[in-house]
């Protein structure tokens, strides 16, 4: 009798996180929805014009904004954290894997307003007075962005890595292929499965990113042209305008949610299937 | 046994929410209730809590919503104080107005920056973006030498009450154009302009410091005595609403805002009294 309360209670407690999920989302959609009935969601994701208090509401820059700071900090995350797995998967001593692990881990636990403020003190000024512009930009958001990335990555890519049996290694190593022949033909198309689910995973962190990306980015509407050109990403234009916002603002604001939701559930669930696959 | 622990549960949360709403009708009914302006908002809550210290009995509820909104609120009787950080219009007219303080919007620029002047189209091109760079800001001698390029525009995001007047006595018609970086605070902008040495942006009077430059307007120099002669061009009225001429709890809380006490209170939160 005990034993089943104890169950019926864990699981009323499961159901009601499930519940919390689901609530927040019917949330958000019923306050977007008529922002998306009024403009049309084809007009609401397609227009470049965002202008709420009058009317216009075109996210498509922020589309483009979140794609494009995501895909520099992947470029960045991707070769230093591969480079970084393989090193500690394959060539380092186990005493610097004792050390550079918890560092590398560390990162994670730097809260986005510190990265931020680093950008904001630091790598803006360096980029305004070397390459010009106002320094807030695609390239300083793509590389505070990348460094945030990396954790996720490194530790995923790492278990990976550290996965693949070590007859695959030691038969190609037997057929006279060389140490680092081995990782690039066998070892890494060996655990590719889990390093792209890192990476998925990665690609997660770096479109939801918020207070980082809103202190580096500029946050201005153009369709930026080139890395040096300010942008604003679909979770800073939330958070930059929602407390001020009101009415139709507000609910624009609202389906901007939904469509980044949409766009983290996509990307989870590549997650969630490739490392299926690996299993 | 299960179904006890259901009706435990079910029981639990229904007198958790219960009591939250009685909790929430029951501040709403006892309260002085303002809404409005976004711009209002800070300085009507420093205000309130001065004053509800003094007068326990006093409660109040600070509501943001916009000037429109606010203006709205009172008008059908949802506050009882609406904020609006505008004139009212033709239309919205009818309503009791009080001044309590002025505010100047000051246009700023980076210390190194030559320039001191400006006229009011000129800033207005400027942010629509017509303007691209400093050297074609006339003939100033000072900016000939200038060195600086392109002009990094830095305005406020859309909703704030300090854009919207910005928009409403500078730009008209016009729009700030897309490429201007956008922050969300004064101190966020006044932060880059004194980083920038290509920077222009604007912000409250009682926010200017002395790490950025506030230029005149029109040949008018921002200062305490420009702005409440109205003599300096960006300047907004704070403005309390009410649907009658203010009685009882109401009358006693306003004149405690015009006081020498309440304008002294704004002025150390850097709005310019009335008087």
């Amino acid at each position: 009798m005990k034993e089943r309360l104890i169950e019926k209670t864990l699981f009323f407690i499961a159901c009601s996180a499930i519940a919390i999920i689901f609530l927040i989302f019917l949330f958000i959609f019923i306050e977007g929805l008529p922002v998306f009935v009024k403009t049309g969601l084809v007009r609401f994701i397609f227009a470049t014009n965002w202008a709420p208090t009058k009317g216009n509401f075109g996210i498509l820059p922020m589309i483009i904004g979140s794609i494009l700071v995501t895909f520099g900090a992947l470029v960045l995350g991707i070769i230093l954290g591969l480079a970084c797995a393989i090193l500690l998967a394959e060539f380092a001593p186990l005493s610097m894997v004792r050390i550079l692990k918890p560092l590398i881990e560390l990162l994670a636990g730097i809260p986005s307003v510190v990265y931020g403020f680093i950008g904001v003190v630091v790598l803006i000024p360096l980029i305004r007075s070397t390459l010009g512009g106002p320094g807030f930009s695609v390239l300083a958001a793509s590389i505070i962005l990348g460094v945030m990335v990396l954790p996720t990555i490194v530790a995923i890519a790492l278990d990976a890595l550290r996965a693949v049996p070590i007859s695959y290694k030691e038969g190609s190593l037997a057929l006279g292929a060389t140490q680092w022949q081995t990782i690039w033909r066998v070892t890494i198309p060996a655990a590719k499965s889990g390093i792209i689910a890192g990476i998925v995973l990665g690609m997660g962190r770096a479109v939801g990113e918020t207070m980082a990306v809103i202190m580096i980015t500029g946050n201005s509407l153009k369709i930026p042209t080139s890395l040096l050109d300010p942008v604003r990403t679909l979770t800073s234009n939330i958070a930059l305008e929602m407390g001020y916002a009101s009415g139709m603002h507000q609910q624009a604001l609202f389906a901007t949610g939904v469509v980044l939701f949409i766009i983290i559930i996509i990307l989870n669930t590549i997650a969630i299937l490739t490392i299926g696959r690996r299993g | 046994m299960i179904k006890k622990f259901w009706r435990g549960s079910l029981l639990l949360w229904s007198l958790i929410v219960i009591l939250t709403l009685l909790a929430c009708s029951k501040n709403q009914r006892d309260s002085i209730i303002l809404a409005g302006s976004t711009s209002i908002q800070p300085f009507a809550e420093r205000l309130t809590e001065v004053y509800s210290q003094k007068h326990k009995n006093f409660k109040f509820n600070v509501q943001g919503g916009g000037s429109s909104a606010g203006i709205k609120a009172v008008k059908n009787g949802v506050c009882h104080i609406g904020m609006s950080s505008r004139e009212l219009k033709k239309e919205e007219k009818g309503l009791y107005e009080i001044v309590i303080a002025y505010d100047g919007i000051v246009i700023i620029v980076n210390q190194n920056n030559p320039l001191t002047n400006l006229t009011l189209n000129q800033v207005a091109d400027i942010f629509a973006g017509k303007i691209k760079y400093w050297s074609e800001l006339g003939e100033t001698k000072s900016l000939k030498k200038n060195r600086f390029g392109r002009i990094n525009v830095i305005t406020r995001e859309e909703g704030s009450g300090t854009r919207q007047s910005f928009e409403e006595i500078v730009m008209r018609k016009e729009r700030i154009a897309n490429d201007a970086l956008v922050q969300d605070s004064n101190g966020a902008v006044r932060e880059i302009v004194a980083n920038d040495p290509n920077a222009i942006g604007y912000i409250s009077y009682g926010l200017v410091d002395k790490r950025v430059k506030a230029l005149s307007l029109d040949s008018v120099i921002p200062s305490v005595e420009t702005i409440r002669q109205r003599k300096y061009p960006i300047v907004r009225s704070f403005l309390f609403l009410t649907k009658c001429p203010p009685r009882g709890k109401l009358k006693e809380f306003i004149d405690f805002v015009l006081s020498a006490e309440g304008q002294k209170l704004l002025q150390e939160e850097g709005l310019i009294p009335i008087r």
